[in-house]
């Protein structure tokens, strides 16, 4: 049975709220990018609609290429147990300017529900630990969660939090669905119209 | 010959400085391991370890997404990894670069090389990728060149594959 109580887009809102100007948003696939694209339709989010494992290394990739800016990676579950090698590859680069936060309902919420291996023994923010990531923690109650919004939007990366929330699947609000639109958007946005 | 033959990798490092390709990512192979050595040197170069190729596949589209071009050095082997995340650049009409050094042919001596090193064109090809292959080192320098003038000027994805021909087979006896 799912362990969280903290609804998903209560998480959300309450980290992109306070957002900063300079900060980048990469969703991973599903749930998660539809929870950025309800929170608001902010043109320096990059939300993804596949490419399961991958919104890490998306981020990681962002963040080398923009030390300037501040990059939230917010995925969910299944899409870090996918890429759970990409913890390692940011442990060994150690970006300052990288947080990760991954929304843990313990289940594919697209698929029909089914649990994933966090609803058993595995402990995402120990493998993260294990991989590297010095400043890891996982996140069950609001005291928490707002002890942890000002580390997300301020500390010194990589950070590593998971977010143990409930499996209830709010109305799906869709991002940008063609993928060239979302790119030159995005690029637009953080380069510049004549660099993009 | 011999002297040429020893100076593709310092001719694929000069076509990525003109091209500025600053984000390295590799899962090593030995056929890459002088190009790794060069870029690691490079001070305005990033050079990243991934434990599986498809992170750089991710890593790439993230350093595109921030204005940085990049490319991705691995084995024929680890084409088969990288399958589904190519649909990332593909979706997004993002430049995808990679530069693959063939095994599973010319003189292959490992049986578990054949099955994916026949296989990695045809996997490429499948996911929309453009091939440009090169069986002699004077054609390395034009070659990479295009592949990356290409990828990058049209938003597409583009691999050169060094063939076996070119690295030299490993002596498996």
């Amino acid at each position: 049975m799912n362990s969280g109580t903290l609804q998903r887009r209560d998480v959300v809102g309450a980290i992109l709220t306070l957002r900063k100007p300079n900060l980048l948003v990469v969703g991973g696939l599903g749930s998660s990018s539809w929870d950025i694209a309800a929170t608001d339709d902010n043109h320096q989010d990059f939300c993804m609609i596949g490419g399961m494992g991958l919104a890490v290394p998306v981020g990681l990739g962002l963040a080398g290429a923009r030390p300037e800016n501040r990059v939230l990676v917010i995925t969910g579950d299944g899409d870090m147990l996918m890429g759970m090698g990409s913890l390692a590859t940011v442990a060994q680069v150690q970006p300052r300017n990288l947080i990760i936060v991954v929304l843990d309902n313990e289940v594919f919420g697209e698929t029909g529900g089914q649990p994933t291996h966090t609803a058993g023994v595995t402990d995402l923010a120990a493998i993260a630990k294990g991989a590297g990531i010095a400043v890891t923690g996982t996140i069950r109650d609001n005291t928490a969660l707002t002890e942890a919004v000002p580390l997300i939007h301020e500390a010194e990366g990589p950070l590593f939090y998971v977010v143990k929330i409930s499996a209830d699947l709010p109305e799906t609000v869709y991002p940008p669905l063609d993928g060239p639109f979302a790119k030159d958007r995005f690029r637009t946005a953080v380069l510049g119209g004549a660099n993009a | 010959m011999t002297e040429h033959r020893a100076d593709w990798p310092s001719d694929i490092f000069a076509v990525l400085r003109e091209r500025e390709i600053s984000q390295i990512c590799h899962v090593p192979d030995a056929g890459h391991d002088r190009l790794i050595r060069l870029c690691t040197a490079q001070n305005d170069m990033s050079v990243t370890t991934l434990t599986t190729e498809e992170e750089g596949v991710g890593m790439l589209a993230g350093a595109w997404l921030g204005g940085r071009r990049g490319a991705l050095l691995m084995q024929s082997s680890g084409v088969g990894n990288t399958i589904n995340a190519l649909a990332l650049p593909a979706a997004c009409r993002m430049p995808f670069f990679t530069i693959v050094t063939m095994r599973g042919e010319w003189g292959e001596g490992n049986p578990w090389q054949l099955p994916m090193g026949l296989g990695a064109p045809g996997a490429l090809e499948a996911m929309g990728v453009t091939l440009f292959r090169v069986d002699r080192a004077e054609d390395v320098t034009d070659t990479v060149n295009a592949a990356a003038g290409q990828a990058f000027n049209n938003q597409v994805s583009t691999a050169v594959l060094l063939s076996q021909r070119l690295i030299g087979a490993k002596g498996f006896k």
